[in-house]
């Protein structure tokens, strides 16, 4: 009795504890706090995350917009018989050796009314067009002779100065002595755009150009060539590479020792940092193989190295995934054990072994440390024609430019990693498409 | 499937034989070194290709005069490069291991000069050093009462009572430059001289039982020390470029760094220079050796190449010719300085007749 009664009284006490616990409005407010206070520290977390993304992205954005735009000067250029070609005998050499540059000098005389017997009068003139002019100018006789005599309306890049200061990185206001564009060639160049003979346009040199020592005419050509071949060798060494060596492990290696031993190397191989991989590019592939320095296929090789390791682990995942269901039910119906794990296996993981491989060359188009030990943070003129001539990558071209003095290449800079960050971005699109596209559940 | 796996392997291997069967001949010059040349390399190396059609224009690498002649020295053959860039003069040591591994002939091409400046942040003070002002703000022992004690001075009022009261920051170029020699030399050995420092530190060197003959050696190098106390924040080693001097120098506004000419004339809108010996460093001032701290620029030319790799002596022609480092040239418009008519003339000379260093002494 006493115990039944003992019995309920502790049923009650709990009960009416459980039902105060729900009741009681304090405790109750307490934990609908605690838990929109923690729903808070999550969106902070992210808040801030995005933040720093956003200004990441937008300084890179604000600084590099106006590297897809060059301004260029539209000048009456006489292409004067006297001084291209005074023989006559329209010989290649001789109208290649013509001084192109004064044409353009003496046009844009006319056009400002610079007195051309003013020595300091002229060379501010002059300091407003690229001195790259002359090519310009020499490939459009060299492509069509019949001009020399008339006189045509050119538009010539303008100077790096220049292009910076219509773009409002050199700053109007401060005093002469400390701007790298004097108040005359200022007034210049709003007459200039007043009158319409200067304007910005889509800057496809950027694309195009090689490396150059001055902003208006450097590009982004050898580098994207570059990292394009180191793309090509990575993918066409790392990928069969990995996927066999994952393949084997997962599949038909015995499970011992020697095994374990592997697999804790190539995940070690995963986490050595990638300058390691450089100097070994340079032991092994230069000094040992011979290889030419500065070569994208060096670059490769290196970089293949770097993304072997992605690779196998990716695909070793995503075989694993694969339920031990399907190769039973194939050894089942009669097959060999290759011919359930290519049959079956491998195209059920494919989705898997894409995305780790593309998340592999990821990293590997943003790798700059294992390029510079073997020469590929290097200033490149010519176009690389194979993976054996000198080139560069797209990281060590934003490196490059980051290094310049002149004020210029700030924007480019920006731009380059504009571009660098879209081809990400587009590539991890890719991966994730694959990956919904393909991806099956069990 | 087995032939699929068969053809990735033949792939594979295919990639493999191509790697290893590529030791072609190179048709372009290789040239590494001092990053104060890098600029005016890139900008020969540019028009070298515009004005010689049948060239090709040389690959260019910056890493420090150091480096440079490092890779320089270790042999001749395609693989190793043909051309050092460098912002001092090769060491005696660097050319017996040019020696030693075979690149007997090394044709020594000086191009230009380069004044080295002190600049503060556009909107800071004006500075006027002498060098012993340097050397009495970054020496680890300097002479105080006619006594050698550990330097006492925080601030740059400290250091000298016409100067604001900025703690003592400066960042100077690291070790691998060439820069940082010119520096310790021009700047703090000169100010060790000058404050009597020099002498105090070759007394105490022979009462602690140096020989005589290296006395005088050991201490100049004292004398080129820098302090390293207070966790080293006075004298700060910049590994990298000018633009990372520059960086630093706009998030302390109260420092100061050291940059070359021609960096500074490309950001005089961001700097604000400091004068030495109450002359402002110009194009002008350091030909005419009014400045004092400038010095001179080199590149070094492989003779053994000379023949081999194609556009090598034309470079070095190109290099020296009155179209690129003559007053009016494109160096000289980047901020070199140009050698006095006479020294262009004899460096043509050398480069012509490919005339080798004689042995250092």
């Amino acid at each position: 009795m006493s115990a039944v009664a003992q019995d309920s009284s502790m049923s009650d006490s709990d009960a009416a504890e459980t039902v105060g616990r729900f009741d009681n409005p304090a405790l109750m407010r307490r934990r609908r706090r605690e838990e929109v206070r923690f729903q808070a520290y999550g969106l902070i977390a992210i808040a801030l995350g995005m933040s720093f993304l956003v200004i990441l992205f937008g300084t890179i954005i604000r600084d590099g917009w106006t590297a897809f735009f060059q301004t260029s000067i539209e000048l009456p250029i006489k292409f004067d018989a006297a001084e291209i070609d005074p023989d006559g005998t329209r010989n290649a050499n001789a109208l290649a050796q013509a001084n192109y540059q004064k044409l353009a000098n003496q046009a844009l005389y006319g056009q400002l009314g610079v007195d051309p017997s003013s020595r300091a009068q002229r060379q501010a003139a002059n300091a407003l067009v690229s001195r790259d002019v002359d090519s310009q100018l020499r490939a459009m006789v060299a492509s069509d002779p019949k001009i020399i005599g008339t006189t045509q309306n050119v538009w010539v890049l303008a100077s790096g100065n220049v292009d910076a200061f219509a773009k409002g990185k050199i700053d109007r206001e401060l005093p002469q002595e400390n701007r790298q564009i004097s108040d005359q060639q200022i007034s210049w160049i709003d007459k200039l755009t007043a009158s319409g003979a200067m304007e910005k346009s889509f800057n496809t040199g950027l694309f195009t150009n090689t490396a150059s020592s001055q902003p208006e005419t450097a590009g982004l050509a050898v580098a994207l060539l570059g990292s394009f071949y180191i793309m090509l060798i990575v993918v066409l060494l790392s990928v069969p590479l990995g996927v066999a060596a994952a393949i084997y492990l997962e599949e038909f290696a015995p499970r011992n020792r020697i095994t374990d031993i592997i697999e804790v190397n190539i995940n070690n191989l995963a986490a050595v940092p990638s300058i390691v991989f450089g100097l070994l590019g340079l032991a092994v592939f230069i000094n040992f193989a011979g290889l030419p320095r500065s070569a994208s296929l060096v670059g490769g090789l290196v970089l293949t190295l770097r993304t072997l390791p992605t690779v196998i682990i990716a695909t070793r995942a995503s075989i694993t995934a694969v339920p031990p269901s399907i190769r039973e039910a194939a050894l089942g119906v009669g097959a060999s054990k290759v011919q359930s794990v290519f049959h079956h296996v491998l195209p059920l993981s494919l989705p898997g072994i894409i995305t780790g491989t593309i998340i592999g060359l990821v990293q590997a188009i943003g790798e700059t440390a294992p390029l510079l030990m073997i020469g590929m943070v290097a200033f490149v003129v010519d176009v690389p024609s194979s993976p054996l001539d000198p080139a560069t990558a797209l990281p060590v071209q934003i490196y490059m430019w980051a290094t310049e003095a002149e004020r210029g290449f700030v924007e480019k800079t920006a731009g380059a990693t504009i571009v660098l960050l879209g081809i990400l971005a587009v590539m991890n699109i890719l991966a994730m498409v694959l990956r919904k596209r393909y991806e099956r559940k069990w | 499937m087995n032939y699929r796996v068969t053809a990735l392997v033949a792939a594979t291997a295919a990639v493999g034989l191509f790697a290893a069967d590529s030791a072609s001949a190179r048709d372009q010059v290789k040239i590494a070194g001092s990053s104060t040349v890098f600029p005016y390399a890139k900008i020969v190396a540019e028009n070298f290709a515009k004005a010689n059609a049948g060239l090709k224009a040389p690959v260019v690498e910056s890493g420090g005069s150091g480096a440079g002649l490092k890779q320089f020295c270790d042999g001749v053959g395609e693989d190793k490069i043909d051309i050092a860039n460098s912002s001092r003069r090769i060491k005696k040591g660097e050319q017996e291991t040019c020696t030693k591994n075979g690149v007997a002939d090394v044709v020594e091409v000086k191009f230009g000069y380069d004044g080295i400046v002190f600049a503060s942040d556009v909107k800071g003070a004006a500075f006027a050093y002498e060098a012993k002002d340097w050397f009495n703000a970054l020496a680890p022992e300097i002479v105080v009462d006619g006594k050698l004690v550990a330097n006492p001075n925080k601030t740059w009022k400290e250091v000298n009572a016409a100067f604001p009261e900025w703690e003592v920051v400066a960042y100077i170029p690291g070790e691998k430059h060439g820069t940082r020699e010119v520096f310790e030399e021009k700047v703090l050995v000169a100010g060790c001289k000058a404050t009597g420092a020099e002498k105090l530190i070759a007394e105490k060197l022979q009462a602690a039982g140096t020989a005589e003959d290296k006395v005088k050696s050991a201490a100049e190098k004292a004398c080129a020390k820098v302090r390293k106390d207070d966790g080293g924040k006075h004298a700060i080693d910049i590994d990298g470029d000018y633009t990372e001097t520059l960086a630093r120098l706009q998030a302390n506004k109260e420092s100061i760094g050291v940059f070359g000419l021609a960096f500074y004339e490309n950001n005089t809108d961001k700097l604000r220079v400091a004068t030495v010996g109450g002359v402002t460093p110009s194009v002008e001032t350091i030909s005419s050796g009014k400045y004092p701290v400038s010095r001179p620029l080199f590149f070094y030319v492989k003779k053994a190449h000379v023949g081999v790799i194609p556009g090598l002596k034309e470079y070095a022609e190109f290099f020296v010719s009155d179209k690129m480092i003559g007053e009016d040239g494109p160096l000289a418009q980047y901020g070199l300085v140009p050698l006095p008519e006479a020294e262009a003339k004899a460096v043509r000379e050398t480069v012509k007749d490919l005339k080798p260093l004689a042995p250092l002494s």
